[in-house]
């Protein structure tokens, strides 16, 4: 099923703007006003799949209404539709009382809905005024040649009224994830946008943007606009929406006010129960050190990096985007090169040049881009889970078919993956049955050190608790875990130890004792003096 | 089918996702037939069963065995080549070097020959010259990390820069008599060339490499996804050097049948081979992106490509009418994949909605 750059599609069109500005804010109760939106027993197949199986969604102005649902639930294919990019097979979407028939994009546009997405689709060689006007260029009246000078001024007006401090002849290649979400409203804004749909539009950033987002979000609410806000993450939900509707296998289970809802009961709404631990307690029992890593640095992403790792312990990593994690455990795993310091394994140093080394010493890597990283799409489960043992399965060279599908076999079913079979390709998998593959496939390299780069990021309530038991699983087997997180919460119920990453070097450490949510996030932004790395 | 251990949550998640993603039976004969018959070899192997009634309908020459045989000689080398390039293609990248591969290799034997070279001695000097113009190729492309594209484009002009420069209107000529076997020679007293079962003995042994080695797969891992490749371990520049290697190796094998068969080195042989070779992949149906297609697409696509074009010249076709054909057939088998697939797609969903209608 297509899912992929989507995106592309929606902002095309062409449409003078003459845009309307903001209001000042003034924040006032949602009001039960007539639904601005409305979407009535929507249906949607695919081929083989019912997406969306008579779905309702009922959104107002000056309202956030979250979204929510498992991945796979139906969410991504309700925003394809309200955007143009899918026509349903069944249903309607009302807009002020009267249907709305969305053929492509550009309907979607007239009809004022804009869609922010999680990466945003923007080109990055142009400057912002040119990517807030793509597609809607303006134009003089009288001799039809694009004015540069008015798109400018109008698209600054609209930056300086979000209050980004971003300039409108910046090149977006040179603007932040952050101020690239900021920029994408700004263009939903130049649209005259009246529903707003941000999909999951914080994954990737650090909490300070996160709260500029949750004021320009306030922003729009209080000027009328309704946005439709999708996230995974409740501490969000309950933040920053008023109502919301969950989805579960495509079919509408339910909906209400936020401030009358908790997190049990919506998890029990998206997941049909209730899930008894987040994150499941075990015993620790952490041994000798495995890892020693002293004075680790990549110029211009980290310097000085030194932590050791015990047998059967949970290391958590936290720190802001960019902080330097990913680099850190790229550098040990042997896809980017080190300027200086050593890595020892049992007290023996080593020397890792390439994935191969590492993984000869015993370690596994889960990449923090599972599309791009972790599975290879169009392969099936099997060639996926077998593909880093390609060397020891083989003899002389030749694939022993036989191994490849006892190995499949046994770690496949271990991770419980949901498939109509281990032929079929990666890619016709959700989310977090291709987390699982991942998982799956370095379980079966039997490793001592397993390194996962945000293993829950953008997967399902349900997939999630199942890679917090796994992750323990191991851990009480005596492996060493080495588990980055962006989400405190994680890293705060699974770790043992906690480092804390700022701007490339490491700010503290803290015990799972000491550890607190307010110490951690002081650290991580560069305010803090706490733990004990010197 | 579920995968997983089997307790009470486990089993209703099976029903579920029976009715989720199984909404017809697709095991059926006729489903089964519908798979086997829109698969891209099968369709060249129909059209070339096509070929072959169309022209014995025409002319009375085309079902003549002796004639048959013959013409592989006409696409032998190209054939040879295009096995590398299945490998170049499949992992993403491309080599345009390979007709001027050639020229460079049969100008070093032309050269060898002229001070009074063996056949032996030409022979292994074609295939190393070959095998060290690969290396050339791979040296740039993995090792100082340029676009492949780049690269040939660059090697293009100076590998055959080398003999036009030398040679300039002159041409080799002279060589052993033992020499012509290659590329003219029959196996034994029968009528079957020797370039031909040399080409299928390649084939197999290529086929082999790629479906059923590790470095097959490694090559298909790459080409569908480099970086989740490398994080498996897989060493994603060694496995493109060997590729181009091999490229470079395989191009010196055909430049030794040309040579042998025309007798004759110019500045200008095998000139446009390279983008013959690469329409055949292509043809074959292997992804121009990369990670898709197989070996016995790429078979049929010789024969059909081969035996069409003997089919025109026996009923006096031109040789423009042939390029246009080729032309035409290209865009055919970059289109029609996606066309069946949709196709399929759409059946699909209408069945579906008819179930559901009477489910409800």
């Amino acid at each position: 099923m297509p899912t992929r750059a989507s995106g592309l599609l929606l902002f095309q069109g062409t449409r003078p703007a003459a845009r309307r500005g903001l209001r000042v804010p003034i924040h006032k109760e949602p009001a039960l006003s007539q639904p601005l939106l409305e979407v009535k027993h929507l249906t949607k197949y695919f081929p083989g799949i019912k997406a969306l199986d008579g779905v309702h969604l009922t959104i107002r102005s000056g309202e956030v209404h979250a979204l929510i649902g498992e991945n796979g639930a139906g969410k991504s294919t309700l925003v394809k539709i309200l955007t143009g990019v899918y026509f349903p097979t069944q249903g309607e979407v009302l807009y002020e009382g009267s249907p709305l028939v969305l053929r492509n994009a550009i309907d979607a546009q007239k009809a004022g809905i804009a869609a922010i997405h999680q990466e945003a689709s923007m080109f990055p060689e142009l400057s912002v005024t040119e990517n807030i006007y793509m597609g809607h260029h303006l134009t003089h009246p009288k001799t039809g040649r694009i004015d540069w000078r008015k798109m400018r001024t109008e698209t600054q007006k609209l930056l300086d009224e979000l209050e980004l401090d971003i300039d409108s002849n910046t090149l977006v290649k040179n603007l932040g994830v952050a101020q690239r979400h900021m920029v994408e409203i700004a263009k939903a804004l130049s649209l005259h946008a009246k529903v707003v749909i941000m999909d999951e539009p914080t994954s990737a950033l650090s909490l300070r943007e996160v709260e500029d987002l949750y004021k320009i979000v306030r922003r729009l609410r209080a000027d009328g606009k309704a946005i439709i806000f999708i996230s995974h993450k409740f501490d969000e939900i309950f933040e920053i929406c008023d109502y919301y509707t969950v989805l579960r296998d495509g079919k509408y289970i339910g909906e209400g006010k936020v401030s009358e809802a908790s997190i049990d009961s919506i998890v029990r709404m998206m997941v049909g129960r209730s899930l008894d631990q987040m994150y499941p307690k075990r015993n620790i029992n952490s041994g000798r050190t495995i890892l020693s890593v002293k004075g680790l640095s990549q110029l211009g992403y980290f310097s000085n990096v030194s932590f050791d790792l015990h047998e059967g312990e949970i290391l958590g990593f936290f720190g802001l985007v960019g902080a330097g994690r990913s680099e850190v455990m790229r550098t040990i795993f042997g896809i980017d090169r080190k300027t200086a310091g050593t890595i020892s394994l049992d007290g023996k140093e080593i020397q890792i040049r390439c994935p191969s080394d590492a993984m000869a010493h015993g370690m596994a890597f889960v990449p923090e881009d599972r599309q791009e990283q972790g599975v290879i799409l169009e392969m099936s489960i099997a060639k996926n889970i077998t593909l880093p043992q390609i060397n020891p399965i083989s003899r002389f060279g030749i694939l022993n078919r036989k191994k490849e599908k006892s190995i499949t076999e046994t770690y496949g079913s271990k991770m419980e993956i949901r498939a109509a079979g281990w032929q079929v390709d990666a890619d016709t998998l959700s989310g977090g049955n291709q987390q699982k593959v991942v998982l799956a496939k370095w379980l079966a390299t039997n490793p001592r050190i397993l390194i996962l780069d945000e293993p829950t990021k953008g997967i399902d309530v349900a997939t999630k608790a199942a890679v917090h038991q796994f992750i323990s699983d191991m851990a009480s087997k005596g492996l060493a875990v080495i588990l980055i997180s962006s989400e405190l919460p994680e890293v705060l119920g699974m770790a043992d130890r906690i480092m804390v990453m700022h701007e490339g070097f490491l700010q503290a450490e803290f015990s799972r004792e000491e550890a607190d949510s307010d110490k951690v996030i002081r650290a991580a932004t560069g305010n803090a003096s706490g733990g004990g790395v010197a | 089918m579920m995968l997983g251990t089997h307790n009470n949550r486990q089993e209703t998640h099976k029903s579920d996702l029976v009715n989720v993603t199984r909404l017809i039976n697709e095991t059926s004969l006729k489903e089964r037939m519908i798979t086997l018959f829109t698969k891209w070899e099968v369709i060249l192997g129909l059209l070339l069963i096509l070929v072959f009634v169309y022209f014995s309908n025409l002319t009375p020459y085309f079902l003549n065995s002796f004639n048959l045989l013959n013409t592989t000689f006409t696409f032998t080398e190209k054939a040879i080549m295009a096995l590398p390039m299945i490998f170049i293609i499949m992992s993403g990248d491309i080599d345009i070097s390979v007709a001027s591969i050639i020229a460079l290799c049969s100008f070093a034997m032309g050269y060898a020959s002229s001070l009074g070279a063996d056949t032996w001695t030409l022979v292994a000097i074609g295939v190393v010259v070959g095998l060290a113009a690969g290396l050339f190729n791979g040296f740039f492309v993995t090792k100082v990390g340029m676009p492949a594209i780049a690269v040939t484009l660059a090697t293009q002009s100076i590998f055959r820069g080398i003999p036009q420069a030398v040679l300039g209107d002159k041409a080799y000529t002279k060589y052993p008599q033992s020499f012509a076997y290659f590329g003219q020679g029959y196996l034994g007293e029968s009528l079957i060339p020797f370039s031909l079962v040399f080409f299928l003995v390649l084939a197999a042994i290529m086929g082999f490499v790629l479906h059923k080695t590790r470095y097959g797969r490694k090559v298909y891992a790459i080409g569908n996804a480099k970086e989740a490749a490398r994080f498996c371990g897989v060493q994603v520049n060694q496995i493109r050097f060997i590729n181009f290697a091999l490229m470079g190796l395989f191009s010196g094998i055909a430049a030794v049948l040309l040579t042998s068969r025309i007798g004759s080195t110019r500045p200008n042989i095998a000139l446009g081979y390279d983008m013959e070779v690469i329409t055949l992949v292509v043809l074959g149906g292997v992804s121009i992106s990369g990670g898709k297609g197989n070996l016995f697409g790429v078979i049929m696509a010789i024969f059909l490509l081969g035996y069409l074009k003997y089919g025109m010249g026996l009923i006096n076709l031109s040789a423009k009418a042939m390029v246009i054909t080729t032309g035409t057939l290209l865009i055919v088998a970059v289109l029609l994949p996606g066309f069946l697939d949709s196709i399929k797609a759409w059946r699909k969903l209408r069945r579906q909605q008819k179930t559901s209608t009477v489910a409800n």
